[in-house]
């Protein structure tokens, strides 16, 4: 007798690399690190941004790089000069880290450093608009970029990951008077599906809006004196 | 590209299922909830699929896909709507962004149908 039966299942089809991201999350936290997933599409200025991040703010934070360059070392090489860590990550075919990918990146640090003398870890990412968004690799938050060459639709057509970000830099801002191209339209068009986003157009050539950023970039950081210096704030209220 | 990755852990999800079972049944259905506010598209996680399940237990499986609209619901408003993806996310009424997100967003495996031609296993199934 040919009788069909059901099981329900009812599991997210990402759970084995959700669990692998919380794993991650959690010996971040352990070690008091600060984990950014730094996303775009290839060529919008990750790798610049690095530069310029890790050239002003060596010596404030323990920096250490996670770095996702598809087949090459080459971004990984020109981020060496900075004297941090960098793990580079070859992510053959793939077209996004995942939480696996990132803990093998981890175990590399560990093995290599002593993960608690770091305060930040910035990941770059494959430079993809569209699969980095849906794979969480235990950051603690997203930043995303969009270079003003990329077109003031971009948000609206790759919505994913511009509605994930929690930060998202306007990259090559230097460039606008030679295009055609409306800033407040890119930004109007990310708030409409994410109208909580830290919005900060940037241009690595000329240095504008960079201190804007490294602030953003600190305040993600929760120091020792920073708690401290809330305390006054809790007992004056 | 990255649906051959979900692929993987679909079947492997599956397969983890399907060996806690003691009669190994013949699984001929395997039913997904696919968002369409992901990166998820269905077409190639079928393709994927087929390709993968080649000369597997899901030989003879069949994904079945449903997929789910994008709905947002807006406070301001009091009412759901229906984002136009790609075009305009805001509520097409009061103009408030897309702050809640009701569906869309599901990568689900939600069941999965399988067969038993033995009268015992029918039997130990009642
Ligand atoms: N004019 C201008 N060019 C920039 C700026 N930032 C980056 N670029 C240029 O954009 C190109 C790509 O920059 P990268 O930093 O390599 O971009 P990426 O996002 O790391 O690229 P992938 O890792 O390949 O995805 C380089 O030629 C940079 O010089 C900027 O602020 N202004
Ligand atoms: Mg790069
Ligand atoms: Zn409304």
């Amino acid at each position: 007798m040919h009788q069909t039966f059901d099981a329900a299942l009812e599991i997210n089809l990402l759970h084995a690399n959700q669990e692998g991201a919380d794993h991650n999350r959690a010996h971040f936290d352990a070690w008091g690190i600060t984990c950014l997933n730094i996303m775009s599409s290839p060529g919008a200025g990750k790798t610049v941004l690095l530069e310029k991040t890790l050239a002003a703010l060596n010596q404030t934070l323990k920096i250490a790089v996670i770095e996702g360059d598809m087949t090459t070392e080459l971004d990984a090489d020109r981020l060496r000069q900075y004297r941090v860590p960098v793990i580079a990550i070859n992510t053959g075919r793939s077209c996004h880290l995942d939480s696996k990918m990132v803990a093998g990146g981890l175990h590399q640090l560990a093995h290599q450093y002593t993960p608690s003398d770091f305060n930040l870890v910035l990941v770059e990412n494959v430079g993809n608009l569209v699969c980095p968004a849906e794979f969480e690799i235990g950051e603690h938050a997203k930043v995303a970029l969009l270079s003003i060459t990329e077109g003031e639709d971009k948000p609206l057509k790759y919505p994913v990951m511009f509605q994930a970000a929690d930060c998202l830099l306007i990259t090559k801002i230097d460039l606008a008077p030679h295009l055609e191209i409306d800033v407040n339209r890119i930004i109007a068009n990310v708030r409409q599906m994410n109208p909580g986003v830290t919005i900060i157009p940037v241009s690595a050539k000329t240095g504008e809006g960079l201190t804007v950023w490294f602030d953003w970039l600190q305040s993600q950081i929760p120091s020792a004196e920073k708690i401290a210096s809330k305390l006054p704030d809790l007992t004056s209220a | 590209m990255h649906e051959t990755d979900m692929t993987k852990a679909l079947i492997l999800t599956v397969r983890n299922w399907w060996e806690a079972q003691p009669e190994r049944p013949q699984i001929s259905q395997v039913h997904l909830t696919v968002g369409q506010f992901t990166c998820v598209e269905p077409v190639s996680l079928q393709f994927a699929f087929e390709v993968q399940t080649r000369n597997t237990f899901l030989e003879t499986a069949k994904l079945v896909i449903q997929e789910t609209p994008l709905i947002a619901f807006c406070h301001h408003c009091q009412q759901e709507y229906r984002p136009e993806i790609g075009v305009q996310y805001a509520c097409p009424d009061c103009r408030s962004p897309m702050e809640d997100i009701r569906s869309g967003r599901e990568l689900k495996i939600n069941r999965i149908e399988y067969c038993s031609d033995s009268a015992e296993s029918y039997a130990s199934n009642l």
